[in-house]
């Protein structure tokens, strides 16, 4: 697509009026349009949404370039508030999808964005969402291309509830799946676990706990690139999130017949969010991240891939965290501060709600 | 982290165990006849499993977990109550968020809630009150639960109401007593326990000496214990030398927090709202006499009970559930006919399988002794 033929497709903006949304802001007529042109095209500002079409287009020769898989995924965020310490719904709603490409050895490409509006919602809180999420795409090097709006009846959602799907490609000869992890296999973390599920707590003030914890949203696709080039045959990798790093090693025990065991020694925790866990009753182990990955990888990489995840700003503070045994299969078992040992099961029910 | 490692060092849990392998040789308990300690309180449990305490004792002692945790000993029928409560329209019921999976005869009160009930998770009464306050066109019924720990803040919380004129605020109570329940466990038949570990919390409202009668009228020794791992370890170990020495008394491990006469506040408030109820019902125990608690008639008018009809049905324990002789030492939670299979975390058919603090949910979700027998289990399920 060439850029002569974008500029003739331009015309006029709309500019959108009033401070709130309202449901004629989801109807189809002006108001959708002016919202539309407004907000989402001038804010995420690329070239497939300028042509304001009804679907993006893309060359396929780029793509066969960078790799032979496409990478297809989706995420919906629906988190209580939509801003809190270090991030907000539209950062997550970028890097989450982003992160879910990124752990699949994907290079992230382009993203999907649908919202869903509670009418009522201020102008300047939407406007301040979609220059997150823009901030955000640029940092992780991805493009939000095409998009959907629905404004709903007061009550029929929670202000704002949005849908990304990403699309990227993944590079010949990466094969990370969570059937590969294997006896004599190491665990790494990269960095401090439960900041995000903290600071979500931190930020509702349903508990008046006051401290500074931040979220640790960030992209982790420079990371994996990053991990890529020093071990190419990582065995698996998952990001972290929702049911926390015990959900993760448990995937992982259970995929590959076989025993994780960690060091709760070697566990990275703030002091914020282990006293806010002691304090609250939580597990910093089931808390929620949304820019941390586990990877399982071979003995002999181990220290040289810490070594690049630490050198790398996504990773600084990563950790070997424990290795994979035969035995007892689809088991996490943790040696404790304490000495003792116990078995880390997946979580029942849920600890918090609405985190992501 | 300051005040949280001092009491989880690795090197004084490891001198601790040696002493307690050494007395129970002392001691001379068996595997096969060992010695049985009680922790009653569900906080100890919890420890217990997510410290992986019981690994270190030597296998000559076992630790039978009792009933001391609040949300499983509710029965069917006073959930039954609350969810009958819950549904009346312009009502808003607020109640602790470990209550909302225990199950009812129909349903619990998540599934409740996912019906159209409006109920709101607190974390405390006074968050109940202040809903009250912020809806004065609705009742809001706090759902009052636990022991002798919780009622300090539940009877502040009336008192606060009355003193507000706040009428659309009642409390639904089921707080429950720590010794009757005790006394019950000894007075068992089958009762096999040589020593208890008293739970801490409940003993900073109450103090000491409500625990004298169970060295002196029952002969067995029993030590008030922490919640961190190594107060449990000491605890284990203070009971260990009694035992040891013949001496049979009740010793205070937890000074640094319970006092020998307890909290006179909190037990103002407490007798000033409430009053001892002939009989409760405890899921998996039964009846025990005076081993609750309910509104005195000053403040009806804070009774959810008074204030609105409750079904207030007795419903039996399903047939299959052992969690009477789990919490009593007779049988192991993993020797129940149906844990681990029609009974799990997910899907609770007893009692001790709905909370964590509960003996069963514990040994499912952490393994603990049992871990080779656990993963036995899992494998023969799948």
């Amino acid at each position: 697509m060439s850029d002569a033929s974008v500029t003739d497709i331009r015309r006029p903006r709309g500019k959108l009026r009033g401070e709130t949304i309202t449901l004629s802001h989801g109807a189809g007529g002006k108001a959708m349009h002016d919202l539309i042109e407004d907000l989402f095209v001038s804010g995420f500002d690329n070239r497939e949404l300028d042509l304001l079409e009804d679907q993006a287009r893309f060359d396929l020769a780029s793509v066969t370039a960078r790799g032979d898989r496409l990478a297809l995924t989706t995420d919906s965020y629906v988190v209580d508030p939509l801003f809190f310490p270090g991030g907000d719904i539209g950062k997550l709603a970028v890097t989450g999808t982003v992160n879910d490409l990124a752990v699949g050895g994907a290079i992230p490409l382009w993203l999907t964005c649908g919202m869903i509006i509670e009418e009522g919602l201020t102008v300047e809180e939407l406007r301040r969402v979609v220059t997150s999420m823009k901030q955000a795409a640029d940092e992780a090097g991805v493009r939000i291309v095409t998009g959907d709006t629905k404004v709903v009846h007061k009550g029929a959602a929670d202000k704002l509830f949005i849908n990304t799907a990403g699309v990227g490609v993944i590079p010949k000869g990466v094969e990370i799946n969570a059937r590969r992890a294997r006896p004599g296999d190491r665990i790494i973390i990269n960095g401090y676990i439960g900041d995000h599920g903290a600071a979500i707590v931190d930020a509702r003030g349903e508990l008046a706990i006051e401290n500074s914890i931040e979220t640790d949203c960030q992209p982790l696709n420079g990371l994996v690139q990053a991990m890529l080039t020093t071990c190419p045959d990582i065995h698996c990798l998952r990001d972290a999130t929702r049911g926390g790093l015990a959900t993760v090693l448990n995937e992982f025990a259970t995929d590959s017949r076989v025993a994780l065991r960690i060091e709760e020694q070697a566990l990275p925790v703030r002091d914020e969010v282990r006293g806010m866990c002691e304090i609250l009753g939580l597990d910093p182990l089931y808390l929620a991240n949304e820019g941390k990955l586990v990877a399982i990888v071979p003995g002999e990489c181990a220290d040289a891939l810490l070594a690049a995840m630490q050198a790398h700003p996504a990773g600084t503070e990563s950790r070997i965290i424990g290795e994979v045994n035969a035995s007892p299969e689809a088991t996490v078992l943790m040696s404790t501060l304490f000495g003792g040992e116990r078995i880390v099961d997946l979580l029942v029910g849920e600890q918090l709600p609405r985190i992501c | 982290m300051k005040f949280v490692d001092e009491f989880r060092d690795n090197e004084k849990a490891q001198s601790l165990k040696r002493e307690i392998h050494a007395l129970a040789g002392r001691i001379g308990c068996t595997r096969e006849k060992p010695l049985l300690l009680m922790e009653f309180c569900g906080g100890h449990t919890h420890a217990i499993f997510r410290y992986g305490i019981e690994q270190m004792l030597p296998d000559s002692i076992e630790m039978v977990h009792g009933p001391g945790c609040p949300v499983c000993v509710l029965p069917m029928g006073r959930v039954d109550d609350c969810v009958a409560l819950a549904e009346r329209p312009g009502v808003i019921f607020a109640t602790f968020g470990d209550a909302m999976r225990v199950p009812g005869s129909r349903k619990s009160l998540l599934q409740a809630k996912a019906g159209g009930a409006d109920i709101r998770m607190v974390y405390s009464p006074l968050d109940a009150l202040s809903l009250a306050r912020k809806n004065p066109g609705h009742e809001v019924i706090f759902f009052g639960l636990g022991f002798e720990t919780t009622m300090p803040s539940t009877a502040l919380t009336v008192l606060q109401a009355e003193k507000e004129g706040i009428r659309n605020f009642s409390l639904f109570c089921n707080h429950i007593t720590t010794v009757p329940t005790i006394k019950a466990i000894l007075d068992s038949p089958d009762m096999k326990i040589d020593g208890f570990l008293a739970p801490g919390h409940v003993s900073m409202v109450i103090g000491a000496r409500p625990f004298d009668f169970v060295a002196r009228d029952y002969n067995r020794p029993i030590v008030i214990t922490g919640f961190e791992p190594l107060d449990i370890l000491q605890s284990i170990w203070m009971l260990l030398r009694q035992i040891a020495e013949g001496r049979c008394e009740v010793e205070n491990q937890y000074s640094r927090v319970v006092p020998p006469a307890g909290n006179r506040a909190a037990l103002e408030a407490i007798s000033k709202v409430f009053e001892i109820r002939e009989f409760f019902e405890w899921r998996g125990l039964g009846s025990i006499d005076h081993s609750g608690v309910r509104i005195r008639e000053a403040y009806a008018d804070f009774d959810a009970e008074q204030k609105f009809p409750v079904p207030n049905l007795q419903i039996a324990d399903p047939r299959s559930c052992q969690c009477g002789e789990v919490v009593k030492g007779v049988i192991k939670p993993w020797e129940c006919k149906i844990f681990g299979t029609a009974c799990t975390p997910e899907t609770p058919m007893g009692a001790l399988m709905v909370s964590s603090e509960g003996a069963c949910a514990a040994y499912f979700s952490y393994g603990s002794v049992s871990i080779d027998e656990l993963v036995a289990r899992r494998e023969a399920k799948a």
